[in-house]
């Protein structure tokens, strides 16, 4: 049996503030042994509270910049607020992938859909709007549209945490909140781009088929893509890009299609030069080739050129430029502007070793023409 | 944008509170440290000096994290420029980006060398600064 003495020496001995210490470290403990996750939870909140506040900084800013950029060059008569916060609600629906069969042409006529609507709003709301500005406002409304939608994303799992009070609920968005709010802040750095017709990273492939094309006569084929013949080592290519300087993706699939059936599968070589998500720790503006379809986006493009290749069995390369996330959204970096003649070099090395003179080629840039020109 | 600035620089009343306690705390553990030491019982004063030393490192750390994440809500603007290229003399000027410029865009702009209206635009970009470069190339 303990003795009140023997328990009293497990107590402080000292004065007054050494019980108050060893009282308030005992609660702490306590308190952390019965409510520890429910802390960690309070903190998990806090800090998706904080990114949703960034968030929704964001998509504000966004909202503004649209109404701002309309009001400005499109000068409509009415206020195009009401417009815009209806457009950043729009959705798409995805073609069901129950039945895969023809999901591509599906898909492709749902993007097709999509983009005139976006284009028929904008003129509605900018009126006085030339061709460029209208694919920039297009854009601008895009990107502004996106983080309306992720904010309201990141907000439903935040409010569902904080009602359900479940650790696993606020844990799955606070763990993927830094990747997100990565792709958050490089939208946000896009709306500037956008509004004033900066090239951005993404057009790293348009850039060097500008630069490849430029001073040669154009002839506008599918969709926005603008093409040139051009004798490059002895052999003919075909290049190909979205029309600049407005912002534009075209169809490059559907071209190189087209230039392949035209040609009745005489090509002998397909060169795609794209920007592509680059791992951490790789360089920025770092080039690599390889072999298939280098095309991004819902992968209606990539599908045609592939078929058509198969088809006609011409062998395609690609050219990759690296970027991370936020660089292919945001204003071009040098890194990425000085690659192109890199590419360029690779592109000439490539027609040497893989085609014979007289030869045609076919050589796509891929990616989005705003702010390059051709 | 500055409204919600100011907002976003509030700081939470929960956790002002708990670092003015850590803060009070710590000093406390100091102060009796010291007074021990005076006593001549330097066992007591090195615990209660570590004990107070590492709370008052704990909330001064948190509190410069607050400030931090606080600066870290306003976005910076980085400077784009536009490089102009004299298409006879090859005279090459970089200028700060102006709203219409596009790659290979024929400008009004005067040659200075060649006083010629033969300025393209040859390139568009952002630089980043060497201390974010150094940061992503860390293991490369």
């Amino acid at each position: 049996m303990l003795t009140i003495q023997q328990v009293s020496q497990l107590l402080p001995q000292g004065d007054v503030l050494s019980w108050i210490f060893q009282i308030v470290f005992l609660g702490i403990f306590v308190v952390f042994m019965f409510y520890g996750q429910r802390i960690q939870m309070y903190i998990m909140i806090r800090e998706v509270e904080g990114s949703l506040f960034k968030l929704k900084m964001m998509r504000d800013e966004g909202r503004k910049a649209a109404i701002n950029v309309i009001k400005e060059i499109g000068k409509p008569q009415v206020d195009p607020t009401a417009q815009v916060d209806r457009f950043l609600e729009y959705f798409a629906i995805t073609p069901v992938d129950l039945d895969p069969s023809g999901i591509i042409w599906r898909l492709e006529h749902l993007l097709d859909v999509v983009d005139t609507r976006f284009k028929d709003d904008v003129k509605l709301m900018a009126p006085q709007a030339d061709e460029i500005q209208t694919n920039n406002l297009e854009n601008t409304l895009e990107v502004a549209l996106v983080l309306n939608e992720i904010y309201k994303v990141i907000r439903h799992f935040y409010l569902l945490g904080k009602k359900t009070l479940s650790l696993y609920v606020i844990m799955q968005v606070q763990m993927v909140l830094p990747l997100i709010m990565k792709e958050a802040e490089a939208y946000s750095s896009a709306l500037k781009a956008f509004q004033l017709g900066q090239p951005i990273g993404d057009g790293a492939g348009a850039l060097v088929a500008a630069k490849l094309m430029r001073d040669y006569e154009k002839t506008k084929v599918e969709k926005d893509i603008v093409v040139a013949k051009v004798p490059i080592e002895g052999r003919t290519a075909y290049i190909l890009k979205a029309e600049g300087p407005g912002a534009n993706v075209g169809k490059p699939g559907e071209a190189i299609k087209q230039i392949i059936e035209q040609n009745e599968g005489k090509i002998s070589l397909a060169i795609v030069i794209d920007a592509a998500g680059k791992l951490e720790g790789e360089k920025t503006g770092e080039v690599a080739e390889g072999l298939g379809v280098a095309i991004g986006g819902p992968q209606v493009d990539k599908y045609k050129v592939e078929e058509t290749a198969l088809k006609y069995k011409v062998p395609v390369n690609a050219i990759a430029i690296k970027e991370d996330v936020g660089d292919a959204v945001s204003p071009m970096r040098k890194e990425i502007f000085d690659a192109a003649d890199g590419v360029i070099e690779r592109i000439k090395r490539l027609i040497r070793e893989r085609t014979k003179e007289g030869d045609f080629v076919i050589i796509a840039g891929v990616g989005n023409s705003i702010g390059i020109g051709q | 944008m500055e409204a919600n600035v100011a907002m976003a620089r509030r700081i939470s009343p929960f956790l002002l509170a708990i670092l003015m306690i850590t803060l009070i705390l710590s000093l406390a553990s100091i102060y009796e440290g010291i007074d021990a030491y005076t006593k001549n019982d330097p066992a007591s004063g090195s615990l209660y000096l570590t004990m107070g030393a590492t709370t008052l490192a704990i909330s001064t750390y948190l509190w410069f994290q607050t400030r931090r994440r606080m600066l870290k809500l306003s976005m910076a603007i980085q400077p784009i420029n536009t490089t102009l290229e004299c298409q006879k003399c090859g005279f090459k000027n970089v200028r700060e980006f102006q709203r219409g410029d596009y790659v290979f865009k024929h400008t009004e702009d005067q040659c200075p060398k060649c006083n010629e209206k033969t300025m393209t635009v040859g390139s568009i970009f952002r630089e980043v600064k060497e201390k974010e470069k150094a940061k992503e190339a860390g293991y490369s």
